[in-house]
């Protein structure tokens, strides 16, 4: 048995020596650049990224030429069905089977975590457009990824400082009950408690929670300014619907949604959610290089995209040039080229990748139109204000990253 | 203020009087089961489909056809319990003769279908239905501002559970539906023709579920996860009242309403799972449920 | 050769069918040593691990008759104080990590059997789903699971702290032994005394109460042993993959295993085996198609299938036909 193993184990060896040395010949491994997409295509995430984040993609590469000094660019993707498991296996089949060279979308937190540790063994890379959490260039990052369109610290750095500018000083929070949520919850506390605001009170609500009256009423009953929803997705959809139900607003509180997208806006409609402020990294309609753009996904999907289909765009883009540039797919080198090009483009302005794999750039406040003020079915947001991408994300001397030098 | 474990009294009667809302939800659906239980002794697992096609049926219909929300009222669960009389024709009839279990695992199997489906054409983000004109605003009742939809929602759900009950325990037809939950075999030996009810009774636990849909409507985005949530926890308050007690699926429904919404503001990170607690309590102490007769 | 006495008919058969038995189980043993140079080891492994999750459960609703709705927890439970052991103490062996992983699923499935196991039929299934939601919430709430994020980073670590387990072939054949001790054992039992009363219990349970066996004890240790076994495919998937998630503890991982149970052959040694490999390759090769966005609709019909035409499952109709032309 052993005897079999070994040469199996030995002639495996040889065929794939023998590969790499005709392909050797070429820059590219296997002279084709191949590009998996990861995505949530069938659940709670699937419309902020899902199918439409592959179609930026495909959007991409054919913008790009559909090659890169003569290799070809495959594009592959997979449903991770929001499962770190499924995710993570999705990935290692990639990288061992079919020699990845980029892993793109990645949405839900645990899955983007599980899935950079499998890059980080396996010395791939992947670009990070859907996820929230900031641990993911803090605590949990690594020399394999670079997380691109927005995170929590943002979020919270915008939203609630500028609430708190604005006169909303007391704070009710309502927080889904995991990880992201309890993140997102102390950035908030923080950044409220440092321009001299206050946290009345605060519930952490089972997720995921269809029914919010009862912590509408609570919050009502509480007397704070501000009700911020320290959750996502579903959640928020279902929180704003009831507090729009139970007249919070024409009690003389506000909302502040910390992380809301454009399809969730889109789904709930403006009567429901005017006059929310929010933070945005990017919107479809905030200049004529973004519109231009955007008209283009429009034609090809019947939807607007969301920040997270834009930066998917752009970040493959950035990607693709830099492979360009240095004329290999080997992930630290094209790492290396990416951190050293600013990223300018309709996406991304300021733009830079940070030694922790963070892409700062210049972040939005926003708020929703009221009814009357749109003129069409996307004319949601107002842009009210610009972050400067120095100011937006977490400083790097708060970081806890390995790669960060404190 | 008058304070009750801590809680203002005003914010205490709110949530009961939120649980309770939420409890007639929990009683219409549950009713449903009960009586597909009760004849079919199937356990739906599409129930909670059933429940977001009603929902889903009432928003294209406006979308597409026009339909207002009073007409949906009425046709959405006709159409949407219709359909469940095919479903029960074509499919469910055919393993009638199995152990129930197989039910379970047909009906699970068909609401992965029907909701995989949807969320392909639909997406999930779902879409809001306006709240109909003539229910719009509220009451402010001292305690609370009421909206007058949910207090429609506790009316019209309350009103049809009542209707329902009335229908199974005092008329002829309801006779039927009893005498074929005890013995089927004598009710086709006395000339009733059993197959017909047993799709007649389908079909109405389904429209029952619709009918929840159409009152969901205004209240949650409608998208096509909104039944799979809700489908287990109402499994739980049909088990804690006694499967196939019309009387246990309702009351159990609205106590459990109650009881989840006091969790909400005692313990709202448990506000899911109490409603297992209880019943992993009840099913200690009464076996066969708190209405349910010893089998 | 040795021994040349006449053999009277049932015992010639009985003994073919040992022999049929033993041939398939050599068959099984080279093919699970031979696969990973065919095919993907992670992917196999995979297999095995649910493999070996199906075939517990199967010990439960094939020969003892109860559907359990909640065999999740036991697969969750396993993983995640597997994981949570091996990333916490660093010095601590991958086999004990799944050792105590395993005890940990036996110490819930006691709970859950002595609570549940006088239920019956689909109150039983409920029981057992309700009992689940709880420990998913246990592990929503609990700081050692990593709640929403899970648990990353598992090391693999050396086998007796001898054998690396870094290397996925390593890895697989370390797997492969661990399904093929869990397998022993669900077969031992379903072929001693033990699992003929429990057979006994399932066809006929009034007469068995009446035979003077103690039903209740019976099912428990059915129960347990089911649990600890879904205990131990949790704790190895996680060593495997290296990381623990609440996808293991949603009742949808309870539907999951169902399926794969009732398509590969309910009752049968050999179909929870079969229904899990289709499964498993069906999510992976659906996922990376462009049919990905339908996995669940395709899952939904094959249950739907199942159940209408062809409830023995895969295996079980097989054998049905040979039985049929090999009289």
């Amino acid at each position: 048995m052993t005897f079999n193993r070994k040469t199996l184990a030995s002639s495996i060896a040889l065929a794939a020596t023998t590969m790499m040395a005709t392909g050797a010949q070429a820059e590219f491994s296997d002279n084709e650049v191949r590009i998996g997409y990861l995505a949530d295509m069938s659940g709670t995430y699937r419309d902020l990224a899902g199918p439409g984040g592959l179609e930026a993609l495909r959007m991409a590469v054919e913008d790009f030429g559909g090659s890169v000094n003569g290799a070809s660019i495959e594009v592959f993707s997979a449903d991770d069905r929001n499962s770190a498991d499924v995710g993570a296996n999705t990935v290692r089949g990639w990288v061992d089977e079919r020699n990845v060279d980029l892993v793109a979308g990645l949405v839900a937190s645990s899955v983007t975590i599980a899935v950079t540790k499998v890059l980080e063994e396996n010395n791939g890379l992947g670009i990070v457009s859907g996820s929230a959490a900031s641990s993911i260039t803090n605590e949990h990052c690594t020399p394999n990824h670079i997380h691109w369109v927005y995170d929590t610290y943002p979020l919270a750095n915008g939203t609630a400082k500028a609430v708190v500018d604005q006169g909303g000083d007391s704070w009710f929070l309502l927080t889904a009950d995991y990880a992201f949520g309890h993140a997102l919850e102390g950035d908030v506390e923080r950044v409220v408690t440092e321009n001299g605001g206050t946290i009345v009170d605060k519930i952490r609500h089972p997720f995921p929670t269809s029914d919010f009256s009862s912590y509408i009423l609570q919050a009502q009953g509480s007397g704070a300014k501000i009700i911020g929803l320290a959750n996502a997705g579903a959640d928020t959809v279902n929180a704003i619907t009831a507090a729009s139900q139970f007249g919070v607003v024409q009690g003389g509180q506000q909302l502040a949604g910390l992380l809301i997208f454009l399809n969730d806006v889109h789904a709930m409609g403006l009567e429901a959610t005017q006059g929310l402020l929010l933070t945005t990294g990017w919107y479809w309609d905030m200049d004529d290089e973004a519109r231009e753009w955007a008209e283009r996904y429009y034609e090809r999907t019947e939807r607007m995209p969301t920040m997270v289909q834009a930066g998917i765009y752009s970040s493959t883009m950035h990607y693709l040039k830099a492979i360009e540039a240095v004329g290999t797919d080997d992930p630290m080198t094209v790492k290396a080229k990416m951190a050293e090009t600013p990223v300018n483009d309709f996406f991304s302005r300021n733009g830079h990748i940070r030694e922790d794999g963070r892409m700062v750039h210049d972040m939005y406040l926003a708020q929703v139109k009221s009814p009357a003020d749109s003129t069409g079915e996307w004319d949601v947001y107002e842009i009210l204000a610009t972050i400067p991408a120095e100011d937006a994300y977490r400083p790097l001397s708060e970081s806890q990253c390995d790669l960060v030098q404190n | 203020m008058t304070m009750i474990f801590g809680v203002p009294l005003a914010v205490f009667m709110g949530q009961l009087m939120l649980g309770l809302i939420n409890g007639a939800f929990y009683a219409l659906l549950s009713l449903g089961l009960a009586v597909i239980f009760g004849l079919l002794k199937i356990v739906n697992f599409a129930h909670g489909a059933m429940y977001m096609l009603g929902a889903f049926a009432t928003l294209l219909g406006m979308r597409y056809l026009g339909i207002g929300y009073w007409v949906a009222l009425l046709l959405v669960p006709i159409v949407v319990g219709g359909l469940g009389m095919v479903i029960e024709r074509l499919i469910l009839r055919r393993i009638a003769h199995l152990d129930h279990l197989y039910g379970l695992l047909l009906t699970f199997g068909l609401a992965l279908i029907v909701e995989g489906t949807l969320i392909n054409v639909f997406g999930v983000s779902g879409s809001s239905y306006p709240t109909p004109a003539a229910l719009q605003g509220g009451f402010q009742l001292g305690f609370m501002f009421l909206p007058t939809y949910r207090a429609w929602v506790l009316v019209a759900a309350l009103a049809v559970c009542l209707g329902t009950w009335y229908v199974i325990e005092r008329t002829r037809l309801g006779a039927y539906l009893r005498a074929g939950t005890e013995n089927p075999a004598l009710m086709q030996a006395f000339g009733v023709n059993v197959p017909l009810l047993v799709t007649l009774t389908y079909g109405f636990g389904v429209a029952l579920a619709a009918f929840a849909g159409v009152l969901a409507a205004p209240l949650y985005p409608v998208s096509p996860t909104m039944g799979s949530s809700l489908l287990i926890v109402v499994f739980a308050v049909v088990v804690i009242g006694g499967m196939g007690s019309i009387l246990g699926a309702v009351l159990t429904g609205l106590g459990m309403g109650l009881i989840e919404g006091l969790t909400k503001v005692y313990y709202p990170e448990a506000a899911n799972t109490v409603i297992f607690l209880v019943m992993i309590l009840v099913l200690m102490l009464r076996p066969a449920g708190l209405f349910g007769k010893e089998a | 050769m040795a021994t040349t006495q006449t053999l009277t008919p049932a015992m010639e058969r009985q003994r073919n069918a040992r022999l049929r038995r033993g041939m398939l189980y050599l068959v099984l043993i080279a093919v699970g040593l031979a696969a990973p140079f065919v095919a993907y080891p992670v992917f196999l492994m995979k297999v095995l691990c649910f493999a070996l999750f199906a075939c517990a459960f199967n010990l439960l609703l094939g020969y003892a008759g109860l559907l359990s709705f909640g065999h999740a927890a036991f697969l969750a439970t396993g993983g995640y104080v597997t994981g949570f052991l091996l990333s916490s103490y660093p010095g601590l062996t991958p086999e004990l990590g799944i050792l105590v992983g395993t005890l940990a699923a036996v110490v819930v499935g006691t709970l859950f059997g002595a609570l549940a196991i006088r239920r019956q039929g689909i109150y039983f299934a409920m029981v057992t789903l309700a009992l689940a939601q709880l420990v998913y919430f246990v592990f929503v709430q609990s700081p050692f699971t990593g709640g929403e994020d899970g648990l990353h980073g598992v090391p693999r670590g050396a086998l007796f702290g001898l054998i690396s387990l870094r290397s996925n072939l390593a890895m697989y054949y370390f797997v492969f032994a661990v399904f093929l001790i869990g397998f022993a054992i669900i077969q031992r039992t379903v072929h001693s005394p033990y699992g003929q009363v429990l057979k006994a219990i399932r066809e006929n349970e009034p007469r068995a109460v009446s035979l003077g066996y103690n039903v209740d004890a019976y099912k428990l240790l059915a129960f347990v042993i089911s649990a600890g076994l879904a205990g131990l495919a949790g704790s190895t998937k996680t060593v495997v993959f290296q990381l623990a998630s609440l996808t293991d503890a949603h009742w949808h991982m309870s539907g999951e295993v169902i399926l794969m149970t009732l398509l590969g052959g309910v009752g049968t040694l050999f179909g929870p085996l079969v229904g899990a490999g289709l499964v498993v390759s069906l999510q992976h090769q659906l996922a990376q198609s462009p049919l990905g966005n339908w996995v669940s609709v395709i899952l939904g019909l094959i249950f739907v299938l199942c159940v209408l035409s062809f409830r023995s499952g895969i295996v079980g109709e097989i054998a049905k036909s040979v039985r049929k032309n090999f009289k």
